[in-house]
């Protein structure tokens, strides 16, 4: 009888965490449990500030995948790997811009279809972009007056 | 001479200002009970705890079986840990576990023996000592003298060849006194091991040990069979037996001891 | 007179301080590994394991669940009214779940764990100490730490970072409660940003944490009580009462300072 109370209560304990645990990782980590769902596509910026790894990749405001890492190319540009999910058909002639949500929020990455009957396959460069739009830079444009 | 078995040579021990045991020169000899007697807080538990290690003597040398028990290795000390049971004075039994698995815990942590061998062996001895129909009792659920036998019972459980008795006796009503006496010195007669005892039941546990040291103020002051302490001369010995039998007009009677 | 002598020599008695809190440091790292590698030692203890998980883990389900609940709330009414006046209260559960994940689940969760478990296994260990039950299991060949602090060190090192995991989300829907049903923010909204700020890296970072204050809450709650006989203030029952004492104390000053040192690391 007391053996089997112990075991009912580790038991829902360990359901318990197990689910937290399980919600925090895929949920909120992104933790990929099939990591053949998607595929791997690169593309040069000249800069992303302000993007981080893991933010979501747009294509007509609809999530199509998340930045894996990023890093520094050797010809000074910011190299993003971006990891899109399986269905989503690329291709070649695609533009890859960083977009921001609202004024101050976070930034993400967007891209525009193309028409071109080249497909793009894991490990490819998008080779079109647009770097992020920066904000001061406009706004003391606008107010110098030199737009 | 005899080679003696386990052998004290001028061992001191202090805890802080309190210094217990000052040259104490012991022998014990192998097959034999040897009992120690002396004042309470004289440092007899102290003593047994030397031997078996769980405490360290501050200079001075222990031999067991020849082999000071400081140089010894840790594979070495652990064969004599295996060899050695000892009882607590205050029983020490697990309050977490009952009965039944504080006799068997020695064998089930240390043997690889089966649960059916355990259990007939806990059984068994738990027979000897009068202890029948508690194995699913805890520790706090008995009383005192019920808690002594079983603290011997998990002692004896592991047919060891040396035992170290705490007050084995202390607390326990005459007639169960008698039977823990029986039981010692049948264990002896029977497998032959060697016992040390620290016990006040004076004359009871003459009859069944060899050997009678009396240690005070941290030195052996008398070493020799119970014969001879009835006829020791020493004042300091001859207070301590007469002060056990104020009142009591009759002496050690060295006769009367069981015979072998 | 040991007044004295400070007041003699106040070089001398320092550096005999300096030399205890170093030996003591010692000796708590060799009891740490020493345990730790019995952890591993054939036959392994799975029972005992279990028990202990019962003890830690199960029976601290309601007290995780309610401090999380209130911790969480807490978060959502002063983070909402913090970032309202900013007007971005739409950042809320993104405060309120990496303050959780990264920061309050993992310390809260061990500061709760030592006050429910640590003080009692420092007074279990205490009281076997002092009746000599861990002399017995010495002169019964049976090692003391493989027997009674291994298997709660494992069953620490378990159930840690599944109370934490439980704190965090009771802690986010605490801040949901607060924060959408008590004030009005869109639950939708709240719940995204959960989902676009919390990186894997948060949440690794806070099981690092959880299963480091595991190890640090077993290893010195069992540690006071297994050297309550070394005490010099006192003996017996108020050995054992010092022990539990400074066992929370010590755990739970030394859970914020290695908070502190892993966050600066993990960052």
């Amino acid at each position: 009888m007391k053996k089997k109370t112990i075991e009912t209560s580790v038991g829902i304990f360990f359901l318990l965490g197990l689910i937290c645990v399980g919600y925090l990782t895929i949920k909120l980590g992104k933790m990929e449990l099939l990591s053949d769902n998607s595929y791997m596509v690169k593309a040069k910026f000249k800069s992303v500030s302000g993007l981080k790894q893991g933010s979501q990749i747009e294509m007509a405001g609809v999530k199509i995948g998340a930045i894996d890492s990023i890093s520094l190319d050797k010809d000074d540009k910011a190299l993003v790997k971006m990891k899109i999910k399986k269905d989503i058909v690329l291709t070649d002639d695609v533009i890859a811009s960083i977009k921001t949500s609202g004024l101050i929020g976070d930034k993400y990455i967007s891209i525009s279809p193309g028409g071109s009957d080249i497909i793009l396959k894991s490990g490819d460069t998008i080779t079109e972009t647009e770097s992020a739009i920066d904000i001061e830079e406009l706004i003391s444009k606008y107010i110098f007056g030199k737009v | 001479m005899r080679e003696p078995f386990i052998q004290f040579k001028n061992v001191f021990k202090s805890f802080g200002e309190n210094h217990v045991l000052r040259g104490t020169e012991l022998s014990i000899y192998k097959g034999e009970i040897t009992t120690i007697i002396g004042k309470s807080g004289g440092g007899k538990s102290v003593l047994l705890k030397h031997i078996i290690g769980l405490l360290e003597q501050d200079s001075g040398t222990i031999m067991f079986e020849g082999r000071p028990i400081s140089d010894m290795k840790k594979a070495e000390r652990k064969a004599l840990k295996r060899k050695c049971s000892y009882m607590f004075q205050g029983t020490a039994l697990f309050d977490s576990l009952t009965i039944f698995e504080n006799i068997a815990l020695p064998l089930k942590e240390t043997t690889r023996l089966s649960d059916s061998e355990i259990d007939r062996r806990v059984k068994d001895k738990m027979d000897q000592l009068d202890l029948n129909d508690i194995d699913e009792k805890y520790p706090s659920q008995l009383s005192g003298g019920m808690k002594k036998r079983v603290a011997l019972a998990r002692a004896l459980v592991t047919d060891p060849e040396t035992v170290l008795f705490d007050e084995p006796t202390t607390g326990l009503d005459p007639i169960r006194k008698k039977s823990v006496h029986e039981m010692i010195s049948n264990y002896q007669q029977k497998f032959g091991f060697t016992g040390v005892v620290v016990s006040h039941d004076i004359p009871d546990i003459f009859h069944i040990s060899q050997r009678v040291a009396m240690l005070d103020e941290g030195r052996i002051l008398f070493e020799g069979s119970p014969e001879k302490l009835a006829q020791s001369s020493d004042p300091a010995v001859k207070e301590f037996i007469q002060g056990l039998y104020a009142g009591n007009d009759t002496c050690i009677q060295p006769d009367k001891k069981v015979d072998k | 007179m040991s007044q004295i002598s400070v007041l003699i020599n106040p070089i001398t008695a320092l550096g005999k301080w300096i030399i205890f809190i170093v030996q003591e440091m010692g000796r708590i790292a060799i009891f740490f590994l020493k345990s730790f590698c019995l952890m591993f030692s054939r036959p392994f203890q799975i029972k005992k394991i279990f028990q202990q998980i019962h003890f830690i883990g199960a029976k601290s389900i309601f007290v995780i669940c309610l401090t999380g609940a209130f911790t969480g709330m807490v978060l959502g009414l002063q983070g909402y009214y913090t970032l309202v006046k900013f007007g971005s209260a739409g950042f809320l559960g993104a405060v309120v779940a990496l303050s959780l994940i990264r920061e309050l689940g993992p310390v809260l969760a061990a500061i709760m764990v030592t006050g429910r478990a640590g003080s009692a296994m420092a007074a279990e260990v205490g009281i076997m100490r002092i009746s000599e039950e861990i002399d017995a299991l010495d002169t019964m060949d049976i090692n003391p730490l493989r027997f009674l602090i291994s298997p709660k060190l494992a069953a620490a090192l378990i159930s840690m970072p599944l109370l934490t995991a439980l704190f965090d989300v009771v802690g986010i829907i605490g801040g949901y409660v607060s924060g959408s049903v008590l004030l009005g923010l869109s639950g939708g909204i709240y719940f995204t940003r959960i989902e676009t700020s919390v990186e894997m890296t948060d949440v690794s970072g806070g099981f690092i944490k959880s299963f480091v204050f595991a190890a640090v809450i077993v290893t010195i709650c069992c540690f006071q009580g297994y050297y309550t006989h070394t005490r010099k203030e006192g003996f017996g029952a108020k050995g054992v009462s010092l022990s539990t004492t400074s066992a929370v104390v010590m755990s739970c000053v030394t859970i914020l300072i290695t908070d502190y040192v892993l966050t600066s690391f993990l960052l």
